[in-house]
């Protein structure tokens, strides 16, 4: 296992007597790239803010690369950046003038900041615009120059709050990529987000939020087998064995379900399955369709969703929860 | 025995110094004051207002023509319907220290700037001391300047230079105008600390300012008459209440800076209190005090009024530290 970069107990975060974070545990190790995941007001932003040491605990304790964000955060924010949910820059000042400002505040000045808000500015694409004021940018741009701002203190952990809200499609998905660039790089990665789908994409765990608790944590598939009880869910559409060959009236479903690590199938109309799995069996499928004389036509494999995971997960708390009461 | 010491964290202190990054929130505070436009409106007042009034004030001089301290003269005649430079310094500074101050914390929430700039490491320490510090450098720089034109000017018209007294008494009177103007420059921080909107913050620290220049002298005047009221109309009554009406009129920077300004620019003023007949036995009236008597006749009053900045800076430092970044 490689070294742990975060890590929380018990951090309990209270305003005025509203919990905001309940008993926090969480570990992130180098260079994952882990979700906080939940929706607005479930404590994402709480978290980040004690992580930072932006904000004091009410109770339990953080290690951040190492340090403690209460007692020393300057050593803290020296190596970690952080792209807030409200991004703002100074409008008057070009991109340029607002990245240098945050260089001195890190302490790199002259030649050394001058490369590297330079690298930073031209690996997010902003090499053209950095003399233009950011109050003449896109939404898009803030973000990347957010990005830039984070990338120029070289840090070993990125933490980003919701940093998808507010782009459209393909500058999100954009931004999805620039985050798998940075965990190429080496980089860990925390970012929250309540949009699942897109989290998904990026993460490689998960934790789900919920009134200030982490109710459920590991990756997508994990969750998935925990929640929905299968991970896997593949569409197959096949013409059935001519019916003198037909081994009977259920056409393909028996040979499909006879396939190890399948749990469930489901026909639609005539030609439509649904296998429910707990891995990817399409090449397996595909075989059984074939060897039972039938013809396939489609196969497609829907990895798990988070939205899903979500969903289902609270209409069984809740069906839990009016049990109990 | 380290991992004792971490577990029992609550009781270390924090590490690193809290003036890490001041140097560059200063450094950037200071462009911006200097290019922005609001500060270039207010330059050009206070220059236009300097040239006017002492242009005005020299003609006059040169017609009568005696005065022993020429040059302080400058700052002081006035020319009827033009009042005297020192005049319109006293609500000329407070504007430019407000100006320059009431969208300095709240501006930094309302652009989102904070929480990037918070999460830079530096401490809170920094920011607040460095916006300080800026504001009171420009303060300085633009004092500075209006300053040496004055004398420049005064040479030009009067065509005699400064005396070494008259060199020292004026930048006295630098000095006090700039911790003058750090009293409302951190007045108008405080506001900008406890209100969101900058408007707001520009509002209030404009009453303070009106209140003080406009009807503390008033109130002053009703509670002397009213804690120390004159009954029978002793001579020690009367002399209480003026005493009275002094000391609270006192609690106003403004009357404090133009007491100030009295004993450093008119070196025949030889007591800012109350004198009574009997004191000036012996005294030669009109006769100039030397510098340094001058000096300890305003010592007080310049000792409250960096205290008062010193206050609060440290009310607004409380309340900013206190301040959830989460806006």
């Amino acid at each position: 296992m490689s070294e742990i970069v975060l890590e929380s107990q018990g951090l309990t975060k209270q305003y005025n007597g509203f919990v905001a974070v309940d008993n926090l545990d969480l570990t992130v190790r180098q260079g994952e790239v882990f979700g906080l995941l939940g929706p607005n007001g479930a404590g994402k932003t709480t978290t980040i803010l004690m992580l930072l040491g932006l904000t004091e605990p009410t109770a339990g304790s953080v290690q951040v690369l190492g340090f403690d964000p209460v007692r020393q955060p300057l050593s803290v924010k020296a190596r970690l950046g952080y792209l807030p949910e409200q991004l703002g820059f100074y409008e008057g000042l070009t991109a340029r003038e607002n990245l240098v400002y945050t260089a001195s505040l890190n302490g790199v000045r002259g030649r050394e900041a001058h490369e590297r808000i330079d690298a930073a500015l031209a690996q997010m694409g902003l090499g053209e615009a950095a003399g233009q004021r950011v109050g003449t940018f896109s939404r898009g741009m803030r973000q990347r120059l957010g990005v830039a701002d984070v990338l120029l203190k070289q840090p070993q952990l990125v933490i980003m709050d919701e940093p998808t809200q507010g782009l459209d499609p393909e500058a999100a998905r954009e931004f999805l990529d620039t985050v798998r660039h940075l965990k190429a790089e080496g980089i860990t990665i925390l970012l929250s987000s309540h949009l699942l789908h897109q989290a998904q994409a990026a993460c490689d765990r998960v934790g789900l939020f919920h009134q200030g608790r982490m109710v459920l944590e590991g990756t997508v598939r994990e969750l998935a087998r925990q929640v929905l009880g299968s991970g896997y869910r593949i569409h197959l559409e096949a013409e059935g064995p001519v019916p003198s060959e037909a081994e009977g009236p259920d056409g393909l479903e028996e040979p499909l379900r006879r396939l190890d690590g399948v749990l469930n199938v489901r026909r639609f109309d005539t030609n439509f399955y649904e296998l429910e799995a707990e891995s990817d069996l399409r090449a397996e499928a595909a075989r059984a369709v074939v060897e039972a004389g039938g013809r396939l036509l489609s196969l497609a494999v829907e990895a798990p969703s988070l939205d899903e995971v979500y969903t289902r997960y609270f209409q069984q708390v809740e069906v839990q929860d009016a049990a109990t009461d | 025995m380290p991992q004792q010491t971490k577990r029992s964290g609550q009781k270390r202190r924090r590490e690193g110094s809290p003036w890490t990054g001041l140097g560059a929130v200063v450094a950037k505070e200071m462009a911006d004051h200097l290019t922005s436009a609001r500060m270039l409106i207010l330059e050009l007042l206070t220059v236009l207002t300097a040239a006017g009034t002492v242009y005005v004030a020299a003609q006059n001089l040169r017609n009568s023509g005696q005065d022993q301290f020429l040059f302080l003269s400058l700052f002081t005649t006035p020319q009827d319907p033009v009042p005297a430079f020192v005049g319109f310094l006293g609500f000329l500074v407070p504007l430019i220290a407000i100006a320059m101050a009431f969208d300095s914390v709240n501006g930094e929430f309302n652009r989102r700037t904070i929480s990037r700039v918070l999460a830079q490491p530096i401490y809170r320490d920094a920011l607040l001391l460095g916006k300080f510090l800026a504001g009171l450098f420009t303060l300085t720089l633009v004092l500075t300047a209006i300053w040496l034109l004055i004398i420049g000017l005064g040479i030009l018209v009067l065509g005699v230079p400064p005396s070494g007294e008259e060199v020292a008494r004026g930048l006295t009177f630098l000095a006090v105008t700039i911790s003058y103007g750090g009293i409302w420059l951190v007045l108008a921080m405080v506001f900008s600390i406890i209100f969101r909107q900058p408007a707001t913050a520009a509002l209030a620290s404009i009453a303070v300012w009106l209140f003080f220049t406009v009807f503390w002298g008033i109130i002053a005047g009703v509670l002397a008459q009213v804690l120390r009221p004159v009954e029978v109309g002793f001579l020690e009554e009367s002399l209480a209440q003026a005493r009275l009406e002094l000391a609270l009129g006192r609690l106003s920077p403004n009357a404090l800076y133009a007491e100030v300004i009295l004993a450093t620019l008119n070196p025949a003023v030889r007591s800012l209190g109350l004198v009574l007949p009997i004191q000036l036995h012996g005294a030669i009236l009109g006769a100039p005090l030397p510098l340094d008597q001058s000096l300890s006749l305003i010592w007080p009053h310049l000792t409250g009024l960096i205290a008062a900045t010193i206050l609060l800076f440290a009310l607004g430092y409380v309340l900013f530290q206190r301040r959830e970044i989460r806006a």
